[in-house]
């Protein structure tokens, strides 16, 4: 299109200019995204993985010394301290649980919906929607009123069923282990729309003719969802799958906001959130959970990195 | 809204032609599965609806622990609350935290979408050596946990003068929002046939001329529902901004978490108020772009 060159030596230098001055060109453009990664990310991870080897402090940051560098030993006292390894069983036991509940939540729901008439569709399909839109950090403050010491709903509504007094004042985050049955109904009740849709539009491209030929070949109706529709969509919920498990991994605002409505930190942290208590000082130390951090999640990534990567090619 | 979770739904597609399977003919399963849809709604939709049935019910109403299906006596009061009294003493208001957000957020959003445009013509319409790394990067980069490098981040801000700052918080946003803006509008940009431009150039226009004329207005709304994504995650992003804002700077989510920890048990009402404000933006903004919002991950994933 270009090319009207008519000699053929001509041509193709007239060719590999052009592709060099298209090289030039798309450098040009990508030159702000690249500067504004490099100061904002790629600066401070570098900083991060060296620090993380020293033993900097706020000290040497007011004075203006440099630390010493040391090693390994912020890894070994991290791994070997008493409330780490708890925090990060604690992080993947509540991944599993939340990513295991949104899953099946999400599937059954997007099955039911194939399920429904028009009308009855739309209206689950506004609440899924109405219930995605709310912001995490509401969402927890709605929550976490509902199930209140005092004044909660859940609490009341216990109260009234059993007709007793057993559920008053109840605390329900001060458990550490009721507080991850909260924090699960958040984070469930949070997720579950971005599973069920995404489901539902898979569930649209399971092709009829085998579904129907799997009918007439006598088979039920549990039988073809397990060997027509699952292998189909199977695909679409391992991609679903992987961002779910990251997602949970990373739980932030939830755990926090819960915290400060009366859990207790210490038995309930999670891994970002221990990082962000660990506060302003040990830079060293907080630099290396940091990079702990993003060695765990780049590991459960790689697959997702790899999807995409599929994605762009075709 | 994670930059992750965003970016995942975002991802433009075709629209999946779908053709549900029938519904079902049995009449008593149809009622079984009327049911459990509603169950679904119910329980879908509960919280956001007692979350604006407290924020009009009276504070004292709310602590006589008999609450009602609406509120008895309805009352603005609690929005009035919200609006006028700090978060707690030596901290911003409402409106103050309101303007704060406004305006991080329309810098982020413009400054994302200017720069990751520039990017995204540039992945999606030139061949170039590199290219594939610089995907691989962006998926690296928006793979890596911006929580991880919290306190190098602030570090970094610090350092910049910029603690504390509008500013300071717009650029860590803009970081954190780039790397899915590009993945977006390079899908976006991709989908307009680069043989619509070349039309436009045997018809005598130069290549800028042909972008600009004919695949730009094609990109319209891909824009807009990547700023609006953009726009969503800078409004409740919670972490660093509780992190670098203080006092008077405190963002809206960071003003709703010291508000309900502050104010006295009298007040839920006011905070189901502050909750409610915060929310109606995110919702419309939501509810606008929630077409383009599935099938990205579906179509690719099928695909392969």
């Amino acid at each position: 299109m270009y090319a009207t060159a008519s000699a053929v030596p001509a041509r193709e230098t007239r060719a590999k200019r052009r592709r060099r001055s298209q090289s030039i060109s798309a450098w040009a453009l990508l030159v702000p995204s690249i500067a504004l990664i490099a100061l904002m990310v790629g600066y401070p991870g570098i900083t991060m993985v060296w620090q993380s080897f020293t033993d900097y402090q706020v000290r040497n940051k007011i004075q203006g010394t440099p630390a010493n560098f040391v090693w390994f030993e912020n890894f070994t006292k991290i791994l070997t301290s008493s409330d780490f390894p708890a925090v990060l069983g604690r992080t993947i036991g509540i991944m599993v649980l939340t990513t295991t509940l949104i899953m099946i939540g999400g599937i059954l729901i997007a099955v039911l919906m194939t399920k429904l008439r028009r009308g009855m569709r739309l209206l689950v399909s506004v609440g899924l929607l109405l219930a995605w839109a709310i912001p995490p950090l509401t969402a927890t403050v709605v929550w976490g009123f509902i199930f209140d010491t005092e004044y909660g709903l859940v609490n009341w509504a216990l109260g009234a069923l059993t007709g007793t007094n057993d559920w008053h004042n109840h605390p329900w985050l001060l458990n550490p282990w009721t507080f991850v049955m909260v924090l699960t109904i958040i984070v469930v009740w949070g997720a579950i729309p971005f599973v069920a849709f995404t489901a539902y539009a898979g569930l649209g491209q399971v092709p009829r003719e085998a579904l129907e030929a799997a009918e007439i070949d006598g088979a039920g109706g549990w039988q073809r969802f397990w060997s027509v529709t699952f292998p189909a969509i199977r695909p679409v919920l391992g991609g679903v799958l992987i961002l779910q498990i990251i997602w949970n991994m990373k739980l932030f605002t939830q755990v926090y906001a819960l915290q400060s409505r009366g859990g207790i930190a210490a038995e309930t942290n999670v891994l970002p959130v221990y990082l962000f208590r660990q506060g302003i000082g040990e830079f060293g130390q907080t630099s290396a959970i940091g990079m702990l951090i993003v060695v765990i999640m780049l590991a459960i990534s790689w697959y997702n990195i790899r999807l995409l990567l599929k994605d762009d090619d075709s | 809204m994670t930059a992750l979770q965003t970016r995942a739904l975002v991802m433009p597609t075709r629209r999946v032609r779908r053709s549900p399977a029938s519904p079902v003919r049995r009449p008593a399963n149809r009622v079984l599965f009327n049911i459990i849809g509603a169950v679904v709604f119910v329980c879908s939709v509960f919280p956001v609806y007692w979350m604006v049935n407290l924020s009009f019910t009276p504070g004292n109403q709310i602590i006589s622990r008999d609450p009602s299906v609406v509120p008895r006596e309805p009352t603005l009061r609690n929005f009035v609350t919200a609006w006028t009294r700090p978060a707690a003493p030596g901290q911003t208001d409402f409106p103050n935290a309101l303007t704060t957000s406004l305006v991080i957020v329309i810098v982020v959003v413009i400054a994302a979408l200017f720069v990751a445009f520039l990017a995204s013509i540039a992945l999606a319409r030139f061949a170039f050596r590199g290219r594939h790394a610089f995907i691989v990067g962006i998926l690296v980069v928006q793979m890596i946990p911006g929580e991880a490098m919290m306190f190098t981040v602030y570090n970094l801000v610090d350092d910049m003068r910029l603690m504390n700052t509008l500013m300071g918080l717009a650029l860590v946003h803009i970081a954190s929002v780039i790397p899915f803006t590009i993945w977006a509008l390079r899908g976006f940009v991709a989908g307009v046939p680069i043989e619509l431009e070349e039309a436009a150039q045997i018809d005598g226009c130069s290549k800028p001329q042909a972008f600009w004329k004919v695949t730009f207005p094609l990109l319209a709304p891909g824009l807009v529902s990547t700023g609006i994504f953009a726009f969503m995650q800078s409004w409740n992003e919670f972490t660093m901004a509780l992190l670098l804002m203080k006092g008077s700077n405190l963002t809206l989510p960071t003003w709703l978490n010291s508000f309900q920890s502050a104010t006295e048990a009298t007040n839920y009402g006011a905070v189901m108020a502050g909750s409610t404000l915060i929310c109606i933006p995110v919702v419309i903004f939501f509810l606008i772009v929630q077409g383009r919002m599935t099938g990205g991950l579906v179509s690719g994933a099928v695909k392969g």
